[in-house]
């Protein structure tokens, strides 16, 4: 059944405090590695059919009026995944 | 006459009850709206309660934007109604773009509950006209997502027209920007704010003031203003 995958992320110039929650986490344990943690939100809509252009269109609308607050965050991609 | 103020109950609302009796304290009737409902009532006013609308899931007050009586709610406000979102209520009313801004989690990952020192910024809004303005009052807040944005555009509009009505005094307990702790929309009409007045209106069960334990009733003018905003419009 194909699955529409929408990512939605928290604004690059908004503090993300459950980010900053883990990269506090890494240092603690001496992980190194990474500068940065940002965390962000992946839904999975499930199609039953096929994945129309108006089924895709309807994925973009809900990803930008419900799954997302634009004041605060962006969506990343919308995407079809089998 | 009589003032009906409704208070909208969703699941996952707390302090629906509170927000009730603090209606009657001052000298409105209250009266029970339900979230499913399309009906208003005829209310003359509206408070949106603080608590956890289905949980914060997706947003905090996100899934309860959405809600079937929110309909009615932005009809109602569109044509000047007071409606004033608490806390989880404030939420909403961002959410369902009847205020401008976000509410992101507090910048120090924490739940945070305290009794919290404001500034009412702006008196010619019907949730305030009672303050004093520059009046400084203390009401509780509790809230793990509280941290109020907005871009910096937005940020110079609500500043130079007037449309901060609280700003946090002492500490900055979520990291809202610029201290805002509460807004109103440029009618008046709407204001919504962090911190909740509704626990703050009967001596014994609000904050401690410098005359008695619990005494602080500070919360009690945003419900008088209301009334009067509604008696003057009915006038």
């Amino acid at each position: 059944m194909p699955t529409i995958v929408v990512d939605v992320m928290p604004k690059a110039e908004l503090l993300d405090p459950q980010g900053k929650a883990v990269a506090g986490a890494f240092t603690r344990l001496g992980v190194s590695a990474f500068s940065g943690v940002r965390i962000g939100k992946r839904f999975e809509l499930t199609v039953d059919g096929e994945v129309t252009d108006e089924v895709l269109a309807t994925a973009r609308q809900v990803a930008d009026e419900i799954l997302s607050n634009s004041v605060i965050e962006d969506v990343v991609s919308v995407e079809v995944v089998e | 006459m009589t003032v009906r103020i409704g208070v909208i109950t969703f699941p996952g609302s707390l302090d629906d009850g509170d927000a009730q009796r603090a209606v009657r304290i001052a000298g409105a009737e209250p009266v029970a709206l339900w979230h499913g409902s399309h009906d208003l009532e005829g209310v003359d006013a509206l408070v949106l309660p603080g608590g956890f609308s289905y949980g914060d899931y997706l947003r905090a007050g996100a899934i309860a934007a959405l809600a079937p009586i929110m309909s009615e709610v932005k009809d109602a406000a569109a044509k000047g109604m007071p409606v004033l979102g608490i806390c989880n209520g404030f939420q909403m009313l961002v959410e369902a773009h009847l205020l401008p801004g976000g509410l992101i989690r507090n910048a120090h990952q924490q739940f945070i509950r305290r009794d919290q020192r404001l500034r009412v910024e702006s008196t010619s809004t019907a949730w305030t006209s009672d303050f004093e303005s520059g009046q400084e009052i203390v009401i509780p807040l509790k809230n793990a997502d509280g941290g109020y944005i907005a871009s910096e555009s937005e940020l110079d509009r609500l500043e130079g027209e007037g449309l901060v009505a609280f700003r946090y005094l002492g500490v900055n307990p979520n990291g809202s920007l610029r201290d805002i702790a509460g807004i109103a929309n440029e009618r008046g009409n709407v204001v919504g704010l962090m911190p909740h007045p509704e626990h703050a209106t009967e001596p014994g069960f609000g904050p401690d003031t410098s005359a008695a334990m619990r005494s602080g009733v500070d919360g009690v003018p945003f419900f008088t203003s209301a009334i009067s905003a509604v008696v003057a419009a009915a006038a």
